[in-house]
């Protein structure tokens, strides 16, 4: 899997995908991220690691506005996607999402077939004008899924009775069916068995040549596996960002390297 | 094949933002669906307590007609015996009509007579009775009175039929009466009368319109009677058919004419009107005397005297009334002969207007202005006692049996199975059930409160069993493993610590049960507790009736004066209803408690 | 005289409780863990044991009595008058006993007198024997209990296998219920097929119902017992009241879940509960006052003639007072629905109308289902509203503007007509039992589709 990996100057060359400057988060009145600045760069995996509650969750939350369906939960600070800020009043956070896609912790296929699941996001965004585009959109997802080939003679089946991981690539192809330019996960992994975990690792390793992809991960070994940019969250706090690599072996911070040899987490 | 990427560039494109605005009114519009359902559903609540409160306005007072009155004794209590017994035996019905006779010495005729009878209550004669068998010192004095008002004159007061509309007038009236009195002309030196008058040609064209809508049924007859003549295949049935049309036409030439009569009097200036039941009514009033018209033109016409004038030359303008009614006399229970009689009352100061509060205290009665709710609460009372009685030991029971003690087999599961479908199964089939298995096997005593009660008690089982068990099953295991641990039995560790601990939210779920139970009809109606009951119940076994029941029979009752009533009893209901819900609310608030 | 029998067992079994209890602690002589219970539960024991046997004995004894006292007494009925029909013999029975008790009976003649005579012998001894038997037999299971009483007497654990025993009966006592429902149906049921000679069919699929004319004995006109056109009034009434409560209450469910703030919510939900609990005789009080004569004047304004007992105006108030049933089971299943979907529908980019029309009530669908089919179960059982808003009158037609009647309502008319009781019994219980096998049968179903829906979520 490593080979695939960029070197330093690849990584240079890549476009800041999403810029966020001094974003704080509160639930009522308690902050949950005080001011974080973090560049994220296209075409590349950025993960999000630290100790539970450190925020990294909602922190990627407010990347498509999904913290706007929390009554209580308000943002401040800017958060730009190509240079446009996305808590502009002008932004309808439903088109948004469209553009930032979202996997979930726990796989949440709906009640429908596979087909009607992949089909869902190009159906209410109007991107496809006939059934067989549609059709072919439909494969296409699946196929970079990596799942194609197993549901692919199934596709009338409820979604809800494939297996987790199955599930899981399901709902990572029901998002890259709405053509996102960035996915965010969420945990992917958390509610999976380890062959299933490889697959989805694997999966996103081949996401990136075609999405920014961001992943909130607990597993320190899948950052490293999968990320090029590694982003230690603690306490709201964004403690250290950089390469991941660098963060691995050789942190800055001395919270970073306790978090990283395990003496917290 | 597509082109993701050309696809994520139709975010954000013109086209996607005109599709945008389409998902977002669609959005709005099943927004505005459910505000309308949630509007819809207030404004029905509103509307139903609205009705009910404001109809229930009527029955919050009651009117008596205050007559002085001589308590001779010879009539009352000829020996001067003082005993109750024979005071009681008097006829105070008469007693009553004697002095109504003689309060309006003028009104001879029977029909007229009647009809003063009728504005006092029927159940004057018996009040007094009481009062006299109570304190029968007051029998030979003169004492004043207040005699119950009739429901008509009640409704009257209140404006149910309608007011007296004084009308402008402005020249001098002279009356000119009969020999025998009994009626008299009326004429005033203006134009007076013009007004009313023209109120009555109005009618007139009313009654018209509806002449010649039977016209047009009658022509219609005749047209398919002519059809069915042409179609006939036999000469006995063309005549016959060819008869109708002709009898038809005939009626239809003259109800025309009638209509076409009506319009030119109404279509011509003046004339004089015959005022019939369906005009509304003119009354002129010269100080305690009154005059009907019968005859009306713009000047005055021809009227009946209902009660005698006194003053009959030139009256000066102030110096007398005149009244038009808003409904005609066949439109409303009172006649004009009694709404002089009131007004006359009313001028004497002899009617008052107190609060009800016998509706809360007396049994039911067939006349509304007697008719009250003590009785049915009364009922309601010791039926909800029975059905608690039954009902929480019961449920309770059967709820700590089912989840501490049940073991998982088909028995449990087949009363478990049970108990939810009898939630719901409807409530009359209950009340067959009481019918069929209570009063027809056991000889429970029909339409009593223990019948009653054992049949809601059934019909509320379901409900405090689901309760009980929902709040048993709340305390936490914790506390009964920590019971058991020191040794107690699982008898004790049920009664001891987890039922104190459910206890609030078994109560909360009988309060519901209760309230639902008080409400109750249908089981009710079928076990008899539908009968008239006048007398209030003394316990669980006297023929009884309840507060919802009694609703249903007022509801059911023709005279205008129950409407009141029935929406009375229901807001008394409701507020047995909302305090019982109330306290159910307060216990949960109270004691709930998180675990 | 029962009620004071009822009394006295229970004083005594109150007194064996004290005695026992002392006895108890003078058995233990200051040393209360030589016994095996605690003295409190040898009276307990005591207690339970003689007021069970003292209430049993009685009620057997006065019931059982009560039987023989009507057999006896309608045999000597039947000696002296030989020629009555039953009905009369009953008439006398019942006079004989209002004699006896000082009531009021309908005729005073000879062999009523002479009936109550014996009557009042009878209840006497009937009262005065199972009163004395069972207070007897209440002092004798106390004694004996009392005598039982000792250090090793396991006092605690049989007393409560019996309180275990009484909850047992307490938790079967639904059964019991349902039991007693279905008998007292299917007897009525059966004799009223019988009558019919057997003609079920006629019942079923009969358009023309008016089983009581003509009729003075059991036997009735099979072509008169059609039930067609109550079906028909039914159906007509709980569609229209599922066409107003369904949409409305359908909706209201959907914004309080998804859309309102909860300022909204927490008027609405209230409110929505006051509507749950308003009686069913109000909202017929509604209909037959407000609604019916607003619908009629309406229709008369626009030129279509209006019965004053429309199937409408019921139809409508129904629906109002099904709109909480259904919402409040709505909202439930609504929100039961995982709010991972409902992220998942929003992480693509969904809105919440879209959300909620593809993904919420997709998946909420049996709930809602079932919230539906209980709704028709309520309406179709429902009386009070139809007693006083729909028609009497048995007439077959769909159109909402005229009054039809239900099955409810005609067995309100058939059990509290003039009909003799023996006579309506027959078609009413019959309808009463077509009443409950649909509702039942909507239950069961709306039960199990909850229930697998929520294998599903759980």
């Amino acid at each position: 899997m490593t080979n695939m990996r960029m070197t330093d100057q690849d990584l240079s060359t890549r476009d800041t995908k999403i810029e966020a400057r001094d974003v704080h988060v509160f639930y009522g009145d308690n902050e949950a991220i005080n001011g974080v600045d973090v560049d994220i760069l296209d075409k590349t995996v950025t993960a999000f690691i630290g100790p539970s509650g450190c925020g990294k969750s909602t922190f990627l939350r407010c990347l498509n506005r999904m913290n706007d369906t929390i009554p209580i939960c308000r943002v401040t600070g800017d958060i730009k996607i190509d240079g446009g800020d996305i808590y502009d009043k002008s932004i309808d956070p439903v088109q948004l999402r469209a553009k930032v896609g979202m996997v979930f912790q726990k796989p949440n296929p709906f009640p429908k077939s596979i087909y009607d699941n992949i089909a869902y996001g190009p159906r209410i965004h109007g991107l496809v004008a006939s059934k067989s585009d549609l059709d072919d959109v439909v494969e296409a997802s699946l196929r970079k899924a990596s799942i194609w080939e197993e549901v692919k003679d199934r596709l009338d089946a409820p979604g809800t009775g494939l297996s987790g991981g199955q599930q899981q690539r399901l709902c990572i192809a029901r998002a890259i069916a709405t053509a996102p330019e960035v996915l965010l996960m969420d945990e992917p992994c958390s509610a999976l068995d380890p062959i299933a975990t490889a697959k989805i690792e694997e999966l996103i390793d081949d996401l990136r040549q075609d999405f920014s992809v961001v992943i909130v991960t607990h597993s320190m070994q899948q950052a490293a596996r999968v990320s090029q940019k590694t982003a230690f969250f603690h306490l709201g706090d964004l403690v250290e960002y950089g390469e991941t690599q660098k963060i691995f072996t050789n942190p800055e911070d001395k919270r970073t390297q306790d978090y990283i040899t395990g003496r917290f987490g | 094949m597509v082109d993701m990427a050309e696809l994520s560039a139709m975010h954000g494109s013109q086209a996607s933002a005109q599709r945008m605005k389409k998902r977002r009114s669609a959005e709005l519009r099943l927004q505005i669906y459910g505000i309308l359902a949630i509007t819809l559903a207030g404004a029905a609540l509103v509307a139903l307590l609205w009705s009910v409160v404001f109809k229930a306005a009527g029955a919050l007072t009651e009117t008596y007609v205050t007559l002085p009155v001589t308590l001779s004794a010879q009539e009352l209590d000829p020996d001067g015996t003082g005993d109750p017994a024979v005071i009681g035996r008097a006829d105070y019905g008469g007693f009553v009509k004697d002095l109504l006779k003689e309060t309006f010495p003028s009104v001879t005729d029977r029909k007229a007579r009647r009809e003063m009878y009728d504005v006092v209550s029927a159940g004057a004669g018996f009040e007094l009775r009481s009062k006299l068998q109570d304190d029968p010192s007051l029998i030979g004095e003169q004492i004043d009175y207040p005699f119950l008002a009739s429901d008509v004159t009640d409704l009257y007061l209140k404006g149910s039929f309608g007011r007296l509309l004084p009308q402008p007038h402005s020249g001098n009236l002279s009356v000119i009466p009969s020999e025998d009195g009994k009626t008299a002309q009326i004429l005033t030196s203006s134009n007076d009368f013009a007004a009313a008058l023209s109120k009555v040609k109005l009618e007139l064209i009313d009654q018209a319109r509806g002449l010649r809508r039977q016209a047009a049924m009658q022509d219609a007859g005749v047209r398919e009677f002519e059809r069915r003549a042409a179609n006939a295949t036999s000469d006995e049935v063309r005549t016959e058919n060819a008869n109708q049309a002709i009898s038809r036409a005939t009626e239809r030439d003259r109800l025309i004419a009638l209509a076409e009569e009506l319009e030119g009097r109404a279509a011509s200036a003046g004339g004089t009107e015959q005022l019939t039941r369906t005009a509304p009514t003119v009354l002129v009033r010269v100080d305690q005397g009154w005059v009907k018209l019968t005859e009306i033109n713009a000047t005055g016409g021809v009227g009946r005297v209902v009660l005698p004038i006194e003053q009959t030359d030139a009256l000066p303008a102030d110096d007398w009334k005149m009244y038009l009614t808003d409904l005609p006399e066949n439109a409303r229970k009172i006649s004009d002969n009694q709404i002089v009689l009131i007004e006359d009352l009313m001028a004497r100061g002899a009617v008052e207007t107190v609060f009800n509060t016998r509706f809360f205290s007396a049994g039911d009665s067939r006349e509304p202005e007697l008719a009250g709710l003590w009785g049915a609460i009364v009922g309601s009372f010791w039926t909800m006692l029975v059905t608690f009685l039954l009902a929480f030991p019961i449920g309770v029971g059967a709820a700590i049996y089912l989840e501490e003690f049940a073991p998982k087999n088909k028995l449990t599961d087949f009363i478990e199975v049970n108990i939810n479908n009898l939630a719901a199964v409807p409530s009359i089939v209950f009340g067959l059930l009481g019918l069929a298995v209570f009063l027809g096997f056991f000889g429970v005593p029909r339409s009593s409160p223990l019948a009653g009660g054992i049949v809601l008690a059934l019909m509320t089982l379901p409900t405090i069993i689901i309760a009980s068990r929902a709040a048993i099953r709340a305390v936490p295991p914790s506390i009964r493993d920590a019971a058991l641990g020191i040794g107690a039995s699982r008898l004790q560790t049920s009664f001891h610590h987890v039922l104190p601990l459910a206890m609030p939210g078994i109560l909360t779920g009988t309060i519901i049960g209760m309230a639902q139970a008080l409400g109750e009809t249908a089981p009710l109606i079928m076990i008899g507790m539908v009968a008239f009951i006048v007398d209030i119940p003394t316990g669980v076994t006297d023929s009884a009736t309840v507060l919802p029941v009694q609703v249903f029979r007022w509801s059911d009752f023709p005279e205008r004066a129950f409407e009141a009533r029935t929406a009375a009893a229901i807001c008394v209901l409701l507020v047995f209803l909302v305090i019982m819900n109330a306290l159910a609310v307060f216990l949960r608030k109270r004691f709930e408690r998180r675990w | 005289m029962l009620g004071i029998a009822t009394l006295l067992i229970l004083g005594i079994a109150m007194a064996f409780l004290v005695l026992s209890r002392n006895r108890a602690v003078a058995l233990a002589g200051g040393q209360l863990s030589a016994l095996h219970s605690r003295p409190s539960y040898h009276g307990l024991y005591s207690f339970l044991w003689a007021s069970l046997v003292g209430v049993g004995v009685l009620l057997v004894l006065s019931l059982a009595g009560g039987y023989f006292m009507q057999a006896t007494l309608m045999a000597q009925i039947a000696g002296l008058m030989p020629d009555a029909p039953q009905i009369e013999r009953e008439l006398v029975l019942s006079d004989a006993a209002a004699l006896s008790s000082g009531g009021i009976p309908s005729r005073v003649d000879e062999v009523r007198e002479a009936v109550a005579a014996r009557f009042g012998t009878l209840e006497a001894v009937r009262l005065w024997g199972s009163a004395l038997l069972a207070i007897a037999a209440a002092l004798g299971t106390g004694y004996y209990t009392y005598l039982q009483v000792s250090t090793t007497w396991r006092a605690r654990n049989r007393s409560e296998r019996i309180v275990r025993l009484i909850l047992l009966v307490a938790a079967v006592i639904a059964v019991l219920t349902t039991l007693g429902i279905v008998l007292s149906l299917i007897f009525e049921t059966l004799n009223f097929f019988n009558n019919i000679g057997w003609r079920i069919d006629k019942f079923l699929f009969g358009t023309r119902w008016s089983p009581l004319s003509g009729v003075h004995s059991g036997e009735m006109d099979p072509d008169k017992v059609g039930a067609i056109p109550l079906f028909v009034g039914t159906f007509l009434i709980t569609l229209i009241a599922m066409l107003v409560a369904v949409p409305i209450g359908l909706f209201a469910a959907i914004y309080l879940a998804d859309f309102a703030s909860p300022r909204v919510r927490a008027w609405a939900k209230p409110m929505l509960e006051i509507l749950a609990g308003v009686p069913t005789v109000v909202y017929g009080f509604f209909a037959a006052i407000t609604v019916a004569p607003f619908i009629r004047g309406t229709g008369e304004s626009l030129g279509l003639s209006v019965a004053s007992e429309s199937a409408l105006a019921a139809g409508v108030v129904m629906g109002i007072m099904i709109i909480p049933f259904i919402s409040s089971l709505s909202d439930d299943v609504i929100n039961a629905v995982p709010q991972s979907l409902r992220d998942g529908s929003y992480g693509l980019g969904a809105t919440k109308a879209e959300t909620i029309r593809q993904v919420v009530l997709p998946a909420a669908l049996p709930g809602i289902v079932s919230a539906v089919l209980l709704g028709i179960s309520r309406a179709v059982g429902e009386t009070m509203i139809v007693v006083m808003a729909a028609g009497q009158g048995a007439n077959l037609t769909v159109n909402p503007l005229e009054a039809v009647t239900t099955v409810t309502v005609q067995i309100v008319m058939l059990i509290t007509g003039d009909t003799e009781a023996a006579v309506a019994a027959g078609p009413a219980f019959t309808l009463g039992f077509t009443l409950f096998c649909v509702t039942l049968a909507l239950n069961v179903v709306a039960l199990r589709i909850v229930r697998k829906y929520r294998e599903l979520y759980d």
